[in-house]
């Protein structure tokens, strides 16, 4: 992966279909339009130095860097608080902003009509939550299920989740409704620096051929980072056996398209090897028990855990999560109450060391108690075709065209033969791995937070890195580890919305969302009328 | 639901005083209660009252229990079968006469119809309406304040 597309292994993006429309764009002076040594080098910049570039530079008050979903919820937000879509451009390398996250989810088995995991009422698509997924659902579908489900979950039931298909299809009419495609410019962002005289240059590396010069800068009071994953990355073991052995085909990241392993389990005998606990880990095994039970296979999974929890963990009663079979069990991926109640509000107050102990009290992987999954792996234990053990791996060898891994588990080494080793551990590159990120980091002020992220403030304001009366404010998962640890999830990017729009309103940018705004705004919503 | 226990509290209060008001104020006349107009307005605010207060404490004790839930959330079932031992503590009040104010008699059909009637709708609108005019309040535990 290269480090101008992180985390994102989407295809590559298509230039927008819309010219841009743009406030103001001076005349491309003497220079070539590309970054000198000058501008490379300085932390600060002025309108002279750009324009002796020859880059052009093109006036708008705000920027959205990135154009997945943070970018999508944020400019959303600010609609509804009365921005015309003039006044805002949200610069991305993808043409929809649910682009990157439809890859990753089929990818990693969630197809459009399978369930996502976040809840009913996260809904990308709509800043109040109502009406929710399983209502929406319900009267779609004419069905009282989707309601009882949210009645009784999540004890009585499992939690609701809406299809990846219903997210997508709202998004699709909201991004209508709010002119998104009016303010998105796709390209590459390389770098957000200072200006002297207050805000910021975002610059833009347009497809090639689109513009006639090679970068365009656009000169803004306000900018906003939301550019997802820093990147993925391989557990190291499997990193270094892919680079050795230069094998892409039987090391796997369930983040990546790996179809082959299915395709090949139709044809003959396969052993499966599974790294991760996490929700991943339980949807490709899913996939290949469907698969199994579908087509009548013979696959067989070795599921190996790093940490195997066989209990209900916790320092105490009053913090104790459910797990077993190796699995921690959790609906989403932190305990719900950091979206909205009491963990929400404990961890707003905690700072350095105190914030990070609490990250690791709840944080950690886990997956979701799901009665299809359960049963399903009760099955293959009893059937002896899933087996699950505890360990770490030693040495990986390449014998007759098998995986052969020596495992080191309690009781001693032991060999795992398998003919593909899919990694379901998402782990996260750093954020230094990400070139705009790098750059922020080093040039605009930007330092990390307790667990290494970008450091935010309370109101996703980018610490550090003010500039005059400008702001950089950051959404989403490069900034976990702040105050509030839900980041990286719709919910959790709307609440940075919320914060980021309320501090706008603030500085004079857009109009507060009070009561009466909320419901008129609300109507319109549901009227499909704009803003 | 992810309350705090401000939240709780104020959500409570501002719900049955705004929802549970108007629908006692429509609903007080034409209560089964053998007594003038005047005197079944009385009563029935009374009663919402009662529910009210009790309901402070009440949720003082379910936060208690909440906390011993991983989540710390409160399942919406939960938010629905409370009013069973709620219901029941404010009738045995008014049986052993212990609602101070109360002028006539409160029969059971005039306390069921009333008690269920306000709470099936605050009920309701906390579980989604009431994020449309306060978009902050279910990431503030519900607080309004
Ligand atoms: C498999 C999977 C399942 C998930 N399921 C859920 C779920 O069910 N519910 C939930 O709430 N959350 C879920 N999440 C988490 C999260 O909500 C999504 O990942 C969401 O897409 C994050 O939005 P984002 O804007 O931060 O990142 P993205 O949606 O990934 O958008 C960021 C975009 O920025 C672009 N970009 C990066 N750098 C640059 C640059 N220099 N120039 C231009 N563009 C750039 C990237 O290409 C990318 O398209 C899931 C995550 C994964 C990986």
């Amino acid at each position: 992966m290269t480090k101008d597309e992180p985390g994102a292994r989407a295809p590559e993006a298509a230039p927008a279909a819309k010219p841009v429309t743009v406030q103001m764009r001076s005349p491309a002076a003497v220079g070539g339009g590309d970054l000198t040594e000058e501008l490379l080098n300085s932390d600060w910049w002025t309108d002279a130095m750009v324009q002796a570039a020859g880059i052009p530079i093109v006036d708008v008050p705000f920027v959205s860097v990135g154009g997945g979903i943070g970018s999508f919820v944020t400019v959303d937000y600010l609609r509804i608080a009365s921005v015309p879509p003039d006044r805002m451009r949200v610069l991305s390398n993808i043409e929809f902003p649910w682009k990157t996250y439809e890859y990753l989810t089929r990818v990693s088995q969630i197809p459009r009509g399978e369930r996502i995991r976040s809840d009913s009422a996260s809904r990308p698509d709509n800043i109040w939550g109502f009406p929710s997924y399983a209502l929406a659902e319900a009267v779609r579908d004419k069905s009282l299920k989707p309601l009882w489900q949210v009645l009784v979950e999540p004890i009585w039931a499992d939690y609701y989740t809406p299809k990846a298909g219903q997210v997508f299809a709202g998004l699709e009419r909201e991004a209508k409704r709010i002119g998104f495609r009016e303010m998105l410019v796709t390209g590459q962002v390389r770098m957000v620096r200072r200006r002297q005289s207050g805000g910021y240059f975002t610059i833009l590396t347009p497809p090639p051929g689109t513009e006639p010069t090679r970068r365009v800068a656009y000169r803004s009071q306000f900018v906003h980072v939301a550019v997802g994953y820093p990147g993925l990355r391989f557990l190291p073991e499997l990193q270094a056996f892919r680079t050795q052995h230069q094998d892409f085909h039987h090391v796997v990241s369930a983040y990546e398209d790996h179809e082959h392993v299915y395709a090949l389990a139709r044809t003959k005998h396969l052993v499966v090897m599974l790294r991760g606990g996490g929700i991943v880990a339980s949807r490709v095994l899913q996939r290949l028990m469907d698969d199994r039970e579908r087509f009548g296979l013979s696959t067989e999974i070795v599921h190996l855990f790093r940490t195997y929890v066989s209990g209900s963990h916790g320092p105490n009663a009053w913090n104790r999560r459910k797990g077993g079979n190796g699995f921690a069990y959790q609906g989403f991926n932190y305990p719900k109450s950091v979206w909205g109640g009491q963990l929400k509000s404990r961890m707003r107050k905690l700072e350095g060391d105190d914030r990070a102990t609490e990250y690791k009290l709840m944080g950690g992987t886990s997956t979701p108690y799901r009665r299809r999954w359960q049963a399903q792996m009760r099955e293959g234990r009893t059937g002896g075709w899933y087996r699950a053990i505890a360990g770490t791996v030693e040495e990986m060898r390449l014998e007759n065209g098998m995986i052969a891994s020596r495992v080191m588990i309690s009781g001693g080494p032991v060999e795992v033969a398998a003919d593909f080793v899919i990694d379901c551990t998402g782990l996260e590159a750093d954020i230094a791995e990400h070139r705009l990120l790098a750059d922020l980091l080093e040039h605009s002020g930007a330092g990390r937070n307790p667990l290494g992220r970008l450091n935010v403030e309370r109101d996703f304001e980018l610490r550090g890195a003010a500039s005059g009366p400008g702001v950089i404010y950051a959404s989403g998962a490069t900034t976990l580890g702040g105050y509030f640890p839900g980041v990286d999830t719709f919910l959790g990017l709307q609440i940075a919305a919320q914060e980021i729009t309320d501090d706008l309103a603030r500085r004079g940018f857009c109009r507060h969302i009070g009561p009466v705004r909320s419901t008129s705004q609300w109507l319109r919503w549901v009227f499909s009328r704009q803003p | 639901m992810l309350p705090t226990l401000a939240g709780r509290v104020q959500t409570r209060v501002a719900l049955f005083a705004v929802i549970g008001g108007l629908v006692t104020l429509l609903i007080a006349p034409v209560l089964p209660i053998a007594a003038p107009v005047a005197d079944k307005y009385r009563d029935a605010f009374l009663v919402l009252a009662t529910v009210t207060v009790l309901g402070i404490g009440w949720e003082c004790l379910y936060h208690l229990l909440m906390q011993w839930r991983w989540e710390k959330d409160w399942p919406t079932l939960f938010g629905l079968v409370t009013l069973v031992p709620e219901g029941l503590l404010v009738w045995l009040l008014l049986e052993a006469k212990a609602v101070p104010g109360i002028v006539g008699t409160v029969t059971a059909p005039a306390f069921c119809i009333q008690f269920l009637a306000v709470w099936l709708p605050v009920w309701l609108v906390a579980n989604g309406p009431m994020r449309v005019p306060f978009i902050r309040w279910r990431f503030r535990g519900e607080r309004l304040m």
